[in-house]
Order: C-alpha cells, then sequence, then structure tokens
C-alpha cells in the first residue's frame, strides 16, 4: 500500500538533475543516437516533400496537360515514399535499440548495486519494493527513451520543415494559415490543465477505491464477522459513485476538445479558401499551392496535439528515475576495508572480546560478551527466543558490525578482513533453508564451477542427501522449483547440508531447524550434522539433545548475555540457567529416545 | 441509442465538409463571385460546428455510459465478493482479486465504450465515404481503394505475430522479477556463499534475453509504419496519377481531387483502428471469462428460513454433536468427531499445540466455515436455522490476525454498531485496558489508523479488538489467543474486568498460556482435533497429562525470565 502510493506521486515533467543523470547512460551509445538524429531530420523531411510534390504535378503539369511531367512526379513519389518507409523502418529499430541497451545497463547497474547492499537495508525494506525498482521502475524509462524523447526531435524536425516549405511558397498563406495557431496552443495548454487536475482526480479516487477494496478484502472476517456488508456496500458506492462521476468529468473535457480541434482546423481551410480564391483570381496563388497547404495544415496539427501524450510519457519517466536513482545513491554497505588482510590458511580459532552489538541504537542485543573456540572445537549456543543467538552469527559473518569489542579469527580482527573474504572461509547453514530454482546441483555448488561433480556427489554422499537424490529421475539434474516446493522439508536440509559441505568451509556456522520430521530423517539428519562437525571450528545454534551433547562447549545466551559456559554435564550440575533450559526445550527429546 | 444517432448526424456533417470544399474550390476555378465563395466558406465553418457538436455528443452519451456500466458491474462484483466464504478468500489472494475489480471491468469498459464507439463511428463512415467517392468517381475509387485490403490484411498478419511475440516478452519479464525476487529473498545465502558475482552474471543472462526478446518485436512492430505509409501513400500517388489524367482530359475537376484526398484520409483511420477493436474486443473477452468464473462462484453459507428463528433472543448455551470438519475434501480432517457442550454464562477455554483445529473449532460457531459432518447447536437450534445476521450479531470474536481498519481508533471500536456512543468507546477501552494508551495519542480516539496515522503495538491492536468485539454487547465471546501480545500484568487487569462484563455470557478463550485458561469454568485441550482433556485446571494437573506437562513447562519459562 505504501508502495502503491509512493508509486503514484508524480512530479515534475523535467527535472534537469534527473535528466542530466540519465543522460549520462546515453554516453556509450552515442553512435546509435546520432545516427538515430540523422534518420529523424530525415524522416521529417520526407514527409512534407510530398505535398510540395502534389502541388508541382498540379500547377506545373496538370494545369499544362503534362502527361510525362506528371507520370515523372508520381515516380518521385513514389521513390520517396519507399525512401521514407525504409529511413523509418531504421529509426523505429535503432530508437528502440538504444532505448533497451540503457535500461539494460540501468537494469544491472541497480541490480548489482543491490548485491553490494548490506542487511540492514534488506531488513528495513519489503522484497516486493526493491523488486519494483528493478523490473517495472526500469520499464517505464525505456518508453521515454524509445517513444518520448526521440519521437518529440522528429515532431519538431517536421514542424520546422512544414514552416519553411509553407513559407516559401506563400507568406501571406502561410501567416493566415498560423493564424489559427494560437487558438489551438490555446486550447490545447487548457485542455491539458484541465485534463491534468481532472486526471490526479481521478488517480486520487481511483486509489481510495483501491485502498478500500484492498483493505475489505484482507479484512473480509471482520466485515462478515460483524454483519456488516450491507453497510460496506453502500460505502463501497459511494466510493465507486465518485470514481464514475470523475471518470466521466474528464470525458467531457476529451469530448470538447477533439471536436474543437476539428472546428479550428475547418476554420483555417474556410480562410485559406476565403484569402486564397481572391489571390487565385489575381494569378498570385496557384491551385497546387492550396492543395499542398490543406494538407500540411493535417500534418502540423498532430504533434502539435501529443505533446500532452509526451508531456505523461516524460513526468512518469521522471518519477520512475528519481525513484531508481535513490536506491542507487543509497549507501547501506558494510564498509570495505582499505588495506584488507588476506586470510590463506585458516586454522579456525574464534575469539569474542568484549562484543557490544545494536540492531538499532540504544537498543543493545548483546552485552559484553566474550568468548573462544579453539580451532575444530564445537560450540553449541543455547538459549530461549531472544536470548541473541542469531545475532552471534550474523556479527561473525559480518552482516552487521559490531558496536565495540573485537572479534578475532585466527588473532586477526574481521574488521580488517574484506567481508567476502571472510565469507569465503565460512559456511552459512541457516534455520529456513533457502533452495533457488535450478537444479539439485546447482542448490548445491550455487553455481560455482570450481566445485567438480564429483566434489557434489561426494559432498551429498557424506550427509546421506545422495539417497534420494539418485532416486529422483533426473538425479542431480533434477528441476528445483522455486523455494524447492516439491522436496520435502528434512530432504532440503540435507541439500544445505551438501552445500556447506562442498564448499569445505574451515568454520561452519549451523542454525538448527526446529522444525519436526519424522524419526528415520531426524536419524538421517543427526547422522548427517556428526559428519558436518567434524575436522572444523563449529558453531552450532542447538535445537537438538544430540548436539549439545557431543558440544566441546556450550555457551548459555540469556538476555543477550553470556551467562553460563562448559560441557553439558557441568553445566547441568550448576542448577542454572541452562539446567532450566535443558527441561524445558531438550529433555523431552529425551523420552521420544528411550520410547 | 442517442449515440448512434449522434455518429450519423456528426459522420454526414465530416462528409459533407470535403463536398463543401470542394464546390469552393471548383467556384474559385469557374472565377465566381466572393459572395459565392463566401457562403461555401461559412458553410464549411457552420458544418464543422454542428457535426463538432454531435461528436461531443457522441462521448458524452457512448463514452459516459461504458463508465456508468462499469460502475454498476464493480458494484454487482462488491455485492457478490461480500457474500462468498472465508475459503474464497482463502484461496485467492488479494492482487489477484483486486485485479478483476480492476483490470477487467476495464477491459470491459474499454469494450462498452471506445471500442463501441469507434466501431461504430468508423463503420458509419467508412461506408458514407465510400459510396461518396464511387458516386464522385467509380472508377478513381477502385483505384484508390486497391492497396487497402493489403492494408488491413497487413496489419492483420502483423498483430498476429506482435501477440505472440508479446507473450514472449512478458514470460521473460515475469522471470526477470522471479529472479529478481528469488535473489533479495535468498541475499543471506548468497552473501554468506559469496555468490553474488555468479548471481550478477545470471541476472547478465536474463536481462539480455529480455532485451533481445524486445528486439524480436521492435523488428515486427517498427514494420507498422513504413506498412502503412507505403500503402496509404500508393492510394494518395494512385490518385494524383489517375485523378490527374482525367483532370487533364478535362473528366475530373480541381475541387474534385482535393476533396477525393480528404475521403481518402478519413479513410485510412477506420481500417487501422478494425485491427486495435478486434485486441480490445479479445482481451475484453478474456476478463469476462475471469469475471464471471467469480460470479459463479456459489455462497456456501446459506440458511434455511424458518419464521420461528426470525426474532430468536440468543441465551448462549453451546453443543457441537459430532462435529467433523475439513478445509477441503482431499485435505485431512482438523476435526475429529467433536463432542461437547458449553451452558450459557460459562467460560471455557481451549488449549492445544498449533494446528490442533482451535482455531477452527470456534470459526464454526458464527458460520464462517461449516461443519462438514455433525450440527452445531445454539440453544437446542440448529445453527443452519439461524439468519447468519442474528448468529453473527450475537457473538463477539476477536480473531488471531488482529484487522483494522485504516480509520479512526472510535470507528473501529464502533464497527459492528450502526451508530456512534461515546459511553460505550469509553466503556469497552476500559474493560480491554486500552483507555491509558489511548490517553497518550495526540487526538485520542479521533487517531487515524494504519499507514495513514500511527501505528499501533501488537498488544494495542490486540486490545482494540477486543474492545471492538466487546462494543456490539455479544452474548458469547470467543478470544481466539487474543493475549499473546499483551504482558501478563495487564492480561490479569482485562481478564478480571471481563469477568465483570461477562457474567451471564459465553465466553470462549483459546490460548496457549496457563495464566490465561486456568480459572475457566472448563478447558478443553485438544490434540490432533480431537478433544484429548477436559475439565478444571486443577482436575487437569491433577490428570498428570499433556495440560500438565504444559502447565510444568510455562513455570519454568517464568522462573528463566526473572532470572538475570
Amino acid at each position: 500500500m505504501a508502495e502503491q502510493r509512493e508509486d503514484e506521486i508524480l512530479g515534475k515533467a523535467y527535472d534537469s538533475r534527473l535528466m542530466r543523470r540519465l543522460l549520462v547512460y546515453i554516453k556509450p551509445y552515442k553512435r546509435y543516437v546520432i545516427a538515430a538524429i540523422i534518420f529523424n531530420i530525415s524522416v521529417a523531411a520526407l514527409g512534407p516533400i510530398r505535398p510540395i510534390l502534389t502541388k508541382i504535378a498540379i500547377d506545373d503539369y496538370i494545369m499544362n496537360k503534362d502527361y510525362n511531367g506528371l507520370f515523372m512526379i508520381v515516380g518521385i513519389l513514389f521513390g520517396t515514399l519507399i525512401i521514407q518507409a525504409f529511413v523509418q523502418y531504421f529509426l523505429t529499430y535503432f530508437t528502440e535499440l538504444v532505448g533497451q541497451k540503457i535500461i539494460y545497463d540501468i537494469r544491472m547497474q541497480l541490480f548489482s548495486h543491490v548485491q553490494k547492499l548490506a542487511l540492514k537495508y534488506f531488513d528495513r525494506t519489503p522484497i516486493g519494493r526493491t523488486v519494483t525498482r528493478v523490473t517495472n521502475d526500469v520499464d517505464a524509462l525505456n518508453e521515454m527513451f524509445s517513444s518520448g524523447v526521440i519521437t518529440v526531435f522528429s515532431d519538431v524536425f517536421m514542424l520546422i520543415w512544414i514552416l519553411i516549405f509553407m513559407f516559401s511558397m506563400s507568406v501571406e498563406l502561410t501567416l493566415i494559415t498560423l493564424a489559427v495557431l494560437p487558438f489551438l496552443f490555446w486550447a490545447t495548454f487548457l485542455f491539458r490543465r484541465k485534463v491534468r487536475e481532472q486526471y490526479r482526480k481521478v488517480r486520487q479516487h481511483l486509489a481510495s477505491l483501491n485502498s478500500y477494496m484492498q483493505e475489505r478484502v484482507t479484512g473480509m472476517n471482520v466485515v462478515q464477522i460483524f454483519a456488516k456488508e450491507k453497510q460496506e456496500l453502500k460505502k463501497f458506492s459511494s466510493i465507486n459513485d465518485n470514481f464514475k462521476t470523475a471518470n466521466i468529468k474528464s470525458v467531457f473535457y476529451y469530448a470538447i476538445f477533439f471536436p474543437f480541434v476539428e472546428l479550428l482546423s475547418a476554420v483555417s481551410i474556410s480562410l485559406m479558401i476565403w484569402f486564397a480564391s481572391g489571390e487565385i483570381i489575381n494569378g498570385v496563388l496557384t491551385f497546387g499551392i492550396l492543395t499542398a497547404f490543406i494538407q500540411y495544415m493535417e500534418m502540423f496539427w498532430r504533434p502539435v496535439r501529443d505533446l500532452s501524450e509526451k508531456y505523461d510519457i516524460l513526468q512518469r519517466a521522471m518519477a520512475a528515475s528519481e525513484r531508481i536513482f535513490n536506491l542507487l545513491d543509497d549507501n547501506t554497505v558494510v564498509k570495505d576495508v582499505d588495506n584488507p588482510v588476506l586470510l590463506n590458511k585458516v586454522e579456525g580459532k574464534i575469539e569474542f572480546k568484549n562484543v557490544y552489538f545494536s540492531y538499532n541504537p540504544g537498543e543493545l542485543i548483546l552485552k559484553n560478551v566474550s568468548f573462544t573456540i579453539n580451532p575444530g572445537e564445537t560450540a553449541a549456543i543455547v538459549g530461549a527466543t531472544g536470548a541473541g543467538k542469531t545475532s552471534l552469527i550474523n556479527i561473525l559473518t559480518r552482516f552487521y558490525d559490531i558496536e565495540s569489542g573485537s572479534i578475532t579469527i585466527d588473532g586477526i580482527d574481521i574488521n580488517k578482513l574484506d567481508a567476502k573474504e571472510l565469507r569465503k572461509h565460512i559456511s552459512l547453514v541457516l534455520q529456513d533453508v533457502f533452495l533457488f530454482s535450478g537444479t539439485i546441483k546447482s542448490n548445491i555448488n550455487l553455481g560455482n564451477s570450481e566445485i567438480s561433480d564429483d566434489q557434489i556427489i561426494e559432498a551429498a554422499k557424506t550427509v546421506g542427501a545422495d539417497n534420494f537424490i539418485s532416486q529422483l529421475p533426473n538425479k542431480y539434474d533434477e528441476e528445483v522449483k522455486e523455494k524447492g516446493a516439491t522436496l520435502s522439508v528434512g530432504q532440503k536440509q540435507l541439500i544445505s547440508f551438501a552445500r556447506a559441505l562442498a564448499y569445505n568451509p574451515q568454520i561452519l556456522i549451523l542454525d538448527e531447524a526446529t522444525s519436526s520430521v519424522d524419526t528415520e530423517t531426524e536419524q538421517l539428519i543427526q547422522t548427517a550434522i556428526e559428519k558436518l562437525l567434524v575436522g572444523r571450528t563449529s558453531i552450532v545454534i542447538a535445537h537438538r539433545l544430540s548436539t549439545i551433547q557431543n558440544a566441546d562447549k556450550i555457551l548459555v545466551m540469556h538476555k543477550g548475555e553470556l551467562k553460563e559456559m562448559g560441557t553439558h554435564q557441568e553445566l547441568l550440575a550448576r542448577r542454572g540457567i541452562y539446567y532450566r533450559l535443558y527441561q524445558l526445550q531438550y529433555k523431552d527429546q529425551e523420552i521420544v529416545k528411550t520410547a | 441509442m442517442w449515440g448512434i444517432i449522434c455518429i450519423l448526424i456528426s459522420n454526414f456533417g465530416q462528409v459533407y465538409i470535403p463536398q463543401l470544399i470542394k464546390n469552393g474550390i471548383n467556384s474559385i476555378f469557374d472565377k465566381a463571385e466572393s459572395s459565392v465563395i463566401l457562403k461555401f466558406v461559412i458553410l464549411i465553418t457552420a458544418v464543422s460546428l454542428i457535426s463538432g457538436l454531435f461528436r461531443f455528443l457522441i462521448r458524452q452519451t457512448i463514452i459516459v455510459t461504458s463508465w456508468k456500466i462499469a460502475n454498476d458491474f464493480r458494484f454487482d462484483f462488491w455485492q457478490h465478493l461480500q457474500k462468498l466464504p472465508l475459503r474464497f478468500f482463502q484461496n485467492n489472494s488479494t492482487g489477484n482479486i483486486m485485479s478483476h475489480a480492476t483490470n477487467d471491468i476495464n477491459s470491459i469498459r474499454t469494450f462498452a465504450g471506445p471500442s463501441v464507439m469507434y466501431t461504430i463511428d468508423n463503420g458509419v463512415k467508412f461506408i458514407l465515404v465510400f459510396f461518396i467517392m464511387l458516386s464522385m468517381n467509380p472508377l478513381l475509387t477502385l483505384y484508390a481503394l486497391i492497396p487497402s485490403p493489403f492494408l488491413s490484411l497487413v496489419i492483420y498478419l502483423l498483430m498476429n505475430r506482435v501477440h505472440a511475440k508479446y507473450v514472449r516478452i512478458q514470460e521473460k519479464f515475469s522471470d526477470l522479477t522471479a529472479r529478481a525476487q528469488e535473489n533479495f529473498s535468498g541475499i543471506r545465502v548468497i552473501k554468506s556463499y559469496v555468490r553474488e558475482e555468479y548471481e550478477i552474471e545470471n541476472y547478465k543472462k536474463e536481462s539480455r534475453e529480455y532485451l533481445n526478446r524486445k528486439m524480436d518485436l521492435v523488428k515486427i512492430q517498427a514494420l507498422f509504419i513504413p506498412v502503412f505509409l507505403m500503402i496509404a501513400g500508393m492510394s494518395f500517388i494512385i490518385v494524383l496519377w489517375a485523378g490527374g489524367s482525367s483532370m487533364i482530359n478535362g473528366k475530373f475537376t480541381i475541387g474534385e481531387f482535393v476533396a477525393f484526398y480528404a475521403y481518402l484520409s478519413m479513410l485510412i483511420w477506420p481500417m487501422i483502428a478494425f485491427g486495435w477493436v478486434a485486441t480490445m474486443v479479445q482481451q475484453a473477452e478474456a476478463s469476462m471469462k475471469r469475471l464471471m468464473k467469480i460470479f459463479n462462484e456459489p455462497y456456501e453459507i446459506t440458511y434455511s428460513e424458518k419464521s420461528e428463528t426470525k426474532k430468536l433472543h440468543i441465551k448462549g448455551t453451546i453443543e457441537f454433536n459430532n462435529v467433523s470438519f475439513r478445509y477441503k475434501d482431499n485435505l485431512p480432517l482438523i476435526l475429529d468427531r467433536i463432542n461437547l457442550r458449553i451452558e450459557n454464562g460459562q467460560t471455557v477455554a481451549f488449549i492445544g499445540q498449533t494446528g490442533t483445529g482451535k482455531t477452527s473449532l470456534v470459526n464454526l460457531i458464527p458460520r464462517l466455515y461449516d461443519v462438514t459432518e455433525g450440527e452445531v447447536l445454539l440453544d437446542g437450534i440448529n445453527i443452519k436455522d439461524i439468519p447468519i445476521e442474528t448468529l453473527r450479531k450475537n457473538i463477539g470474536i476477536v480473531p488471531q490476525e488482529n484487522f483494522l481498519f485504516s480509520d479512526t481508533l472510535a470507528n473501529n471500536l464502533i464497527y459492528g454498531l450502526d451508530e456512534e456512543n461515546e459511553n460505550l468507546i469509553k466503556n469497552v477501552s476500559d474493560i480491554s485496558q486500552l483507555s491509558k494508551d489511548v490517553e497518550g495519542f495526540p487526538k485520542g480516539y479521533e487517531t487515524i489508523l494504519g499507514e495513514r496515522g500511527i501505528t499501533l503495538s501488537g498488544g494495542q491492536k490486540q486490545r482494540s479488538t477486543l474492545a471492538r468485539a466487546l462494543a456490539i454487547d455479544p452474548k458469547i465471546l470467543i478470544l481466539d489467543d487474543s493475549f499473546s501480545a499483551v504482558d501478563t500484568h495487564t492480561e490479569e487487569e482485562i481478564l478480571k474486568r471481563l469477568k465483570v462484563f461477562m457474567k451471564d455470557r459465553t465466553s470462549i478463550i483459546i490460548s496457549h498460556r496457563i495464566s490465561t485458561v486456568k480459572d475457566s469454568d472448563k478447558i478443553f485441550v485438544l490434540h490432533n482435533g480431537k478433544i484429548a482433556e477436559e475439565g478444571t485446571h486443577q482436575q487437569l494437573v491433577e490428570l498428570n497429562g499433556l495440560y500438565a506437562d504444559l502447565n510444568t513447562k510455562q513455570l519454568l519459562e517464568e522462573e528463566l525470565s526473572v532470572m538475570d
């Protein structure tokens, strides 16, 4: 809804600041643009030549009864027509090509920019909005580049040509023809203003109709629970009527404008005939000129009328580019380090020293957290919801930067590392497995060609995913639908384990899923996890009894602080927070196991 | 009807103008007196004025009517929509329903308005112009019109190819959208495995394919103007050639020649419009089909009208007899042969894990869904025999998703009433512990909620929906997990006040919290669609089953939360 409203705001039709930025994108295609302009000028000239040729045909040949001359002119006319048709084709083609190439560039720039944005951006921006920027908004620009700007050029060129031809034939008749022009301008201006005002009202009514419907459809259960259908229908009816009335008013302006323009053109023709009659009788003007002028008039009217439409296109494009540039200017990125340290061989020693962290300033999520995990160790993090477990892994992977304290890997502060460099050594397995549309294979190697097919299969075998994959019709090339809809929860988890293993990281972070699976799958997953943890430093947000029992140390998080640390038995004996957590979250699994 | 008369008059005027121009020019040629020429000049303007007036009336009748039709259509659509069962709204996304109400109705309006107008207008114009040209010079008319069937044919052929290409573009655009959506949703995975470059390369491929498909279309589309130029231009050249020859022979006047030119340009637009209207009609047809699908959706929730239940005074005794329920035929049972009885004035609670059917069970009482098997009785009457409005007006339900309208808080609170009542608002706000919050709002009860106003916290929303349900003075109150976002202290306060309010009324509470349900007259523990345990708090704790287990856990949680 906010999205919709934001998208409806129409600003200025021309903003030089935005325009300058947009024009930068044309630069790489200078040659195309120059070609398009040349085509433009020729097409604009070829159209207005025909009435001139008609005039010559009438005055010089028909009136002089010259069959051959007439035939010649017809031939020339035919020739210009063919040339015009060809040039017109290439003009359309090249302007579209430039427009498409530019929006391709803008789209890719935008998409690449979004890839760099920090998670903070994604936290506060609905995904739909970012998607709209990259898709619809970029496409709205196309209209401006291909049909808007360039046709304005050709319209202007054509008007100039027509004026040149008209003046060369008869200055007086031209002036008489143009005498109506101020009225046309005035009418168009007035019409445009009225229509724009009315259009805005229509949009407003449409917006309130839409938001009314949207809200009632979403809350239909409330409407029905309170049996308010009759009253709601009344309300709907009045909003619906307002929308209708606003539209009918705008119909009125169109109904007045078009006939008025026709009337103007009739007046103009009348004036021409009236004026020409005397001049022709006096021999100053010819019939050919009169005929040519009547044709020019029709050519003249259209571009002037179209101006208002161009205005709307430009306005929409400006609004879209404003939103696009806003996103491009968004600098929510995890800052790159000037001279990043390179990590070659990672042992896997992780140390947190007095770490403080908050998502929003003033709301501390982690307070004074310090611990060390030695290479090859498995640390389990436990705690109630909101204790800060997920935040711990978010800062270790530098999805977010900490407020104070330090996090080191093998003694190197992670702030001195490039975020990408850091992440190359860490595999993260999230609670909600995210699968991309593609194949099983592409979901394990994530498109990394350095991971061979053998390695993929090896990884899948190790975590026990190979069993079900090899039973699929296309095995590792089996198509995975959006979000892996065709796979079971357990299968998705096994794939995400295989993914982590295929990347063979020195550090593994695992956020165990809580969703319940059947006993058989549970067995598979437990075995897989055990294999996953071997030989690397691992941090696990644990939801499984088996995981905490096997961990080298357990970190007990409580209200953002590290409250207890030790092995399962040590912590149980302490009878503190862990003891209660254990009874609350893990003890049931013991019962299931023995049962 | 008036529209058609207007079209006729206006077109007669329009086609008459070239005749006047012809006569005017001919009279110049004949060196007629200036008064004769003046007559034509004035006539041209006058006829244009009259024709323009009727042209104005065409739009004011046909197009205005089309908006009225759309308006009525949308009204009917909404009226129908409101009667559809909740099931429909769960199976159809809001966006989908909205697109029916806007896009589809709009394409029907375009059909009823512009399409009809252009078809009749251009049809009439075409016939008139054709016969006038024929009467002026039959041979020249035939010559001039030789290229026009080609124009219609070529436009038709191109349109066909354009459509196929257009579909391919739309498909790619959906891919682009889906890709972006997927990428942004999975950004954590992409970042943690450092796959940004790969994703960018992938998106490049998609974007490039989109560009290629667009240019594929452009290759065809760019043909339209040249083809049109060529074919229409050929007509003019033929007229110049053949007409010019006739003029040299003296069989054709210069005035006729100019008029012929004018008529030809009148003919070209109808031929183009033809193809355009054809597309409009196709779209309208598809839209109509989609709309009819919704109009054919059954209401499902109906009641058999029996006079004795019309003015029913509901006391609030609820009985479930062997009630089973499933959402769809092929889905498993959510509720399995439930039997229970709630006396009027009692407070009962349902507790159990998510997905055990608690919400489904209470939704059966106001008939948001109908039972699959068995029957629900209210005061001994099958609820299917009670008018829905009577039934629902007596039940105050606070649903799990606390939905409030973007209106003032006051209007939200009295939503279930027909008139305003300040005392009532104050009263129900006190019970639901909302008053204190409202004091903090700058505009009090007149504060607008939602995106144009203030955003309420989860707890405030829950308490507002509670107040809204209390305001209708219900005989039966259903609280579906209504305190999940309210802190325990406030919850106790609310429960204390509710106890007074709910004297002589039936209340049903769904909760996960033992503290919320422990004082109820009776507690039902639902498990896998069945009632696993029932009794008072004390009885259930002693039973040492599911309820007792939950109780222990919640005590532990409480202990944990107070620890530092």
